[in-house]
């Protein structure tokens, strides 16, 4: 029986996500990469306790960072805004301003969100290492810094490095351009961000995208992310106004 | 041109508020940063007045911009409106499709960075120490900063450059001899260039030489708003 991954509506993509489970959601940070329309269908949903696994996170809304100027910006702050998210992981929570509030800082400042910030490149690494069956890693950066308390230290070659570890979530909400039936899929400009890595690290990986092919559709020398990490494809409505 | 300095720390008393010549305006300062950038080199370039070094390449002088979203090799941005946002680089700005440009995930964007591949990063800051220790993520009275790519670049470029206003507000010094604030990486800054002055940090021997002074200021008068003691080896000029 041929592999059909498609989910009918964003609705019914992420329907069996429970209360308390951990999401990534990809991208960058900005309108790009985003898997909006996913984030809006769990939005919707309404189950709590959630944890956020993410990147720049929740200032686009505050600073129209990475959002055309004609659009009003959607970002990650809305599980914040919603009462649904109680932690979140990420590298860029807040924005060089307090005026306004973002809302992943005003969920901290009233003790309603935990924020763990942690460096760019750490961040990335710990999830593809765990996609990749790696339980941890020595990075150089945050040695002498707030990230490095209580975590072991080891010296290679006399330099000093820190021993992180792979991070994975429960679910997966990524951004592509193509996919095929079977969920292979391509990316296009800079959407790829933290995509594909978070597609290799959840149980479950959903994908937004702007078109599905027949197999066959897309160059096997040109898969960027292999089907085998995908779960359900969801694909945008055409002429969706949102980026 | 050249101008004498003393070789002391000693401050000569310049109150704040009261300055002897104009400070350099943020453009001035990233065309200063940016003729130190060597033709050839991938460069991240921070936000703020690390990013107008852009706007100030000298004549003759290619580099590769590289962005933690996944892109080498940008240039100019698109006009106001005309943005692609799947064309962004770091700063939630949107370049134009140039030939040569390349795209890629946060993996690759990352093992340029920690691998040591990146030639120069240019960064802002809150405080730089006298031995090149860095702070630029996390102001303590607000109690949550952002991190981003700031700890892998300052950790791991080759070189580490910082553009910024020599004074937080009210003449707080930012250039300090231990920082404060909590670091982004310890002993990495290679040199400092603000609106009053250019300073290079020997990490080797700790020390903090002036090299060059805006128009109209004096060693004393730039080392009266330095709290890190400052000092002189070889001529100090006046900056460009």
């Amino acid at each position: 029986m041929p592999i059909n991954k498609i989910s009918d509506s964003f609705a019914d993509a992420v329907a069996d996500i429970p209360s308390g489970a951990s999401i990534m959601i990809g991208g960058f940070g900005g309108a790009g990469g985003q898997p909006t329309r996913l984030m809006m269908a769990l939005r919707d949903l309404g189950v709590g306790d959630l944890t956020i696994i993410g990147n720049v996170a929740g200032i686009s809304k505050t600073t129209g960072y990475g959002w055309p100027d004609h659009l009003d910006p959607i970002d990650q702050g809305m599980f914040f805004e919603s009462g649904q998210a109680t932690k979140i992981t990420c590298s860029f929570p807040v924005p060089g301003t307090t005026n306004p509030l973002s809302e992943i800082e005003r969920a901290w400042r009233e003790g309603r969100a935990e924020v763990d910030i942690v460096p760019q490149g750490t961040l990335i690494e710990r999830i593809r290492s765990a996609g990749a069956g790696v339980p941890a890693f020595y990075t150089p950066t945050g040695v002498g810094t707030p990230v490095a308390e209580g975590k072991e230290h080891r010296d290679f070659d006399g330099r000093t490095y820190l021993l992180e570890t792979a991070l994975s979530a429960d679910y997966a909400l990524i951004r592509a351009q193509k996919a095929d039936t079977r969920g292979n899929l391509q990316y296009t400009g800079t959407s790829r961000a933290f995509n594909p890595a978070m597609a290799t690290a959840a149980k479950v990986t959903i994908v937004e995208v702007d078109e599905i092919v027949e197999v066959g559709g897309i160059d096997p020398e040109r898969v960027e992310t292999l089907s085998t990490y995908v779960n359900r494809i969801v694909q945008r409505e055409a002429g969706d106004p949102l980026p | 041109m050249s101008i004498s300095g003393s070789t002391s720390g000693t401050n000569s008393g310049n109150p704040a508020g009261n300055d002897p010549a104009p400070r350099l305006d943020r453009a001035a300062v990233a065309k200063r940063a940016a003729r130190d950038l060597v033709d050839g080199s991938t460069v991240n370039l921070g936000i703020g007045i690390p990013a107008l070094c852009a706007d100030f390449l000298p004549d003759g002088v290619e580099l590769l911009y590289h962005a933690e979203n996944g892109i080498l090799g940008f240039k100019e941005l698109s006009a106001p409106g005309e943005g692609d946002p799947n064309l962004m680089d770091a700063g939630g700005k949107f370049p134009k499709l140039v030939p040569g440009m390349a795209f890629f995930d946060s993996v690759e964007s990352f093992n340029l960075i920690r691998g040591g591949h990146i030639d120069v990063t240019v960064l802002g800051a809150l405080q730089v120490s006298r031995t090149g220790d860095l702070a630029n993520w996390i102001i303590p009275k607000r109690g949550i900063g952002s991190i981003g790519g700031a700890m892998d670049l300052a950790a791991n470029a080759k070189r580490v450059v910082i553009a910024m206003e020599h004074t937080a507000r009210g003449d707080m010094p930012k250039i300090v001899e231990e920082c404060t604030f909590p670091l982004t990486a310890p002993g990495c800054v290679d040199e400092i260039i603000t609106d009053i002055a250019v300073i290079k940090i020997d990490r080797a021997s700790g020390r903090m030489i002036l090299r060059e002074t805006a128009p109209g200021w004096s060693f004393d008068d730039v080392q009266a708003l330095t709290e890190a003691t400052l000092v002189v080896d070889g001529e100090i000029v006046v900056m460009s």
